[in-house]
């Protein structure tokens, strides 16, 4: 009965978003603005991994940027590679490679690059390579049980260190500028407004993707052994579960989550550079998670596109306030409202939805649980 | 020894230090097949600790814990459990936001590597073995309840329901009656009685009365080391344990 009207509700939800992302926002906005929500829909995904990992088994990473820009320098080496073809170089001291190379007298492609050739391998490589990542980081922190605080300082200083890493080694990764310059993918101008308008499309229907595969790990087992890991880590390692493999588990799907955001932004954003990896954007994709409420997928999707438009707003008008606006959201989010956009849904409007869809039974007492499966 | 008649569970020479100061010291002792053992001792003898180093939660420093013919000192904590040892700790251990049905389910024996648990449906084995485990705790009509409102001698008996789903071999209970009222008490020494039927318990437990009504072997801990071992009766005369646990 109760999950009869879960079930209700959770598809009326994603209606209801679809609906905004799908039909409402690409009527009304211009193409420009269009493209921005495309943006800001990438990080979404980062937001929706630290969902299972930070809400529900409570590990804070503040490294997500890390993943996300791995993903999305998979995606861009194999535009670059296209964008390199020797016709297009002909004018560099090697045709054939990409110009940040020539620019630092490299003469030929590093072994790294050569597979980005392949579309195909750069699909796999875009979840892959963070997965592969995050497996590491996650086997050497969590068997060591490595975590709450100083997981998080570890996860940013590796974030820094890559950044640095890019920035250093120029040659091989375009440095601090990025991977720019990109234009077709298989020979299909990404540039245009039309393909903008249909990598806007297939943003959200991977988002959608994620979302269904969030939501399934979620009603799952493992979704509650995440949540009593969280809460009480020594008894569930006492029920007869590896704690340290759920946890690498959980990091490794976040990661998978943000290097495919990452590579959906390389791809509607046209480059992609150190500025995305770093420890200030790890932390401002916590903060998205946070304002929607971390534990809530559909409220950090909400949350995300929300911080992310104002941030546009004040960018435009007042840039040097906007990073004390977002220190001072954060603020205010953590000390008034740690529940997030999500919290204040279940308090005010979840009731009332509850009543409207139709069943007599009154709305669970225990919202708070009740209503994390029931938005996504 | 010979297999067929060699103990469950065989501690020898067992030792930990910690940073110098030695908890438990060169302790020997046996459990047998369906044999209830109570540790009792003065505050800090140790108690904990040997349940803590038989479970994997502490290293040993030296000696050796035998299992069913397998040396645990070498186990991970989830591969002690999946051997058979179950824990109950000092204070409940339940997750508090789950209900009492998800408490038990989660403690349920299927599906406990990462596919596994994804792939787990709440079949009728899974929810009539979550029923009988519920009735034998006295907690089956309170599945639905989130763990949080119970009472604490509850949660306590949650804490154990969620061991005897596992049906592990060897259970450990880390004073099972403490905090529950005289009712709560003289149902679950029934409940430990009927346990016991089928498996062995190692019991720490303060409350004399409760040791005397369940206990069939008591082992005395003092400073890391048996004071004194043998039955009920034995034990309660022996000076050393008068002076130091019985006296005050
Ligand atoms: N991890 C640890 N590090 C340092 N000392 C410890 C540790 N664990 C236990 N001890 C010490 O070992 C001694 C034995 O502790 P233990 O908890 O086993 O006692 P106990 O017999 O269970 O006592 P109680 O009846 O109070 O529960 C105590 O002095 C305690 O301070
Ligand atoms: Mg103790």
């Amino acid at each position: 009965m109760k999950s009869l009207l879960r079930d209700r509700k959770t598809a009326l939800f994603v209606l209801v978003l679809v609906a905004i992302l799908a039909v409402i926002l690409p009527l009304v906005l211009e193409p420009f603005r269009l493209n921005l929500v495309g943006k800001y829909l990438t990080y979404a995904f980062v937001a929706l991994g630290l969902v299972l990992c930070w809400g529900d088994a409570g590990i804070l990473s503040l490294g997500q940027g890390i993943f996300f820009g791995l993903g999305g320098y998979c995606m861009a080496m194999f535009l670059k590679l296209q964008a390199s073809t020797p016709e297009a170089t002909k004018i560099q001291s090697t045709p054939g490679i990409p110009d940040f190379m020539d620019w630092n007298q490299i003469t030929t492609l590093p072994w790294f690059w050569q597979p980005f050739h392949s579309l195909a391998f750069s699909i796999v490589a875009v979840a892959a390579v963070p997965m592969l990542l995050a497996l590491i980081i996650g086997l050497s922190m969590f068997k060591r049980r490595v975590g709450g605080t100083y997981f998080a300082i570890i996860t940013q200083a590796i974030a820094s260190i890559l950044t640095i890493l890019i920035i250093g080694q120029q040659g091989y990764t375009g440095g601090v500028n990025g991977i720019t310059d990109l234009r077709t993918l298989n020979g299909w101008d990404i540039r245009t407004d039309h393909a903008k308008l249909i990598l806007y499309f297939v943003t959200i229907a991977l988002l959608l993707v994620c979302l269904g595969g969030a939501h399934f790990i979620r009603c799952s087992k493992l979704g509650r052994i995440l949540v009593a890991m969280r809460e009480r880590e020594d008894r569930v390692r006492f029920s007869g579960y590896d704690v340290a493999s759920f946890k690498t588990f959980v990091f490794c799907f976040a990661a998978a989550m943000a290097g495919i955001g990452g590579a959906m932004f390389t791809l509607q954003v046209g480059f992609m550079s150190p500025s995305f990896v770093g420890i200030v954007p790890s932390i401002e994709m916590v903060i998205y998670c946070a304002v929607g409420g971390r534990t809530s997928l559909l409220g950090v999707i909400y949350g995300t596109l929300l911080v992310n438009w104002a941030r546009t707003s004040f960018s435009e008008t007042m840039p040097q306030v906007w990073m004390f606006a977002m220190g001072a959201l954060f603020v205010f989010i953590v000390v008034v409202l740690p529940g997030g956009l999500a919290s204040l849904y279940r308090t005010y409007l979840d009731p009332y939805i509850s009543r409207l869809l139709g069943s007599s039974s009154k709305a669970p007492v225990h919202a708070g649980r009740e209503a994390d499966h029931a938005n996504g | 020894m010979q297999t067929g008649n060699e103990p469950l569970l065989s501690v020898t020479d067992l030792t930990v230090s910690f940073d110098g100061f030695r908890a438990v010291n060169d302790l020997s002792f046996s459990v047998r097949e369906g044999e209830l053992r109570v540790i009792i001792g003065p505050n800090g003898a140790g108690k904990t600790t040997v349940l803590d180093l038989i479970c994997g939660r502490t290293r040993a420093t030296s000696g050796s814990i035998r299992f069913k013919g397998t040396e645990l000192t070498r186990l991970k904590e989830h591969e002690i459990v999946r051997a058979g040892v179950g824990r109950k700790f000092q204070n409940p251990s339940i997750y508090e936001d789950l209900t009492v049905f998800e408490n038990l389910e989660i403690s349920y024996p299927k599906g406990r590597g990462i596919m596994g648990s994804l792939i787990f449906r709440r079949d009728t084995a899974v929810v009539e073995r979550v029923n009988e485990v519920a009735r034998t705790i006295f907690l089956d009509d309170q599945l639905d309840r989130r763990a949080e409102d119970l009472s604490h001698g509850q949660k306590q008996w949650l804490e154990l329901g969620m061991l005897l789903i596992q049906d592990p071999a060897l259970l450990m209970l880390d004073e099972p009656v403490a905090g529950m009222t005289v009712s709560e008490r003289v149902k679950t020494a029934a409940l430990l009685k009927d346990i016991i039927r089928t498996r062995s318990v190692i019991v720490i437990e303060h409350d004399m009365g409760f040791v005397e009504e369940i206990a069939h072997q008591v082992t005395v801990l003092h400073q890391g080391r048996i004071l004194s071992e043998g039955s009920m009766e034995h034990v309660k005369n022996d000076p050393r344990v008068i002076e130091v646990y019985l006296g005050h």
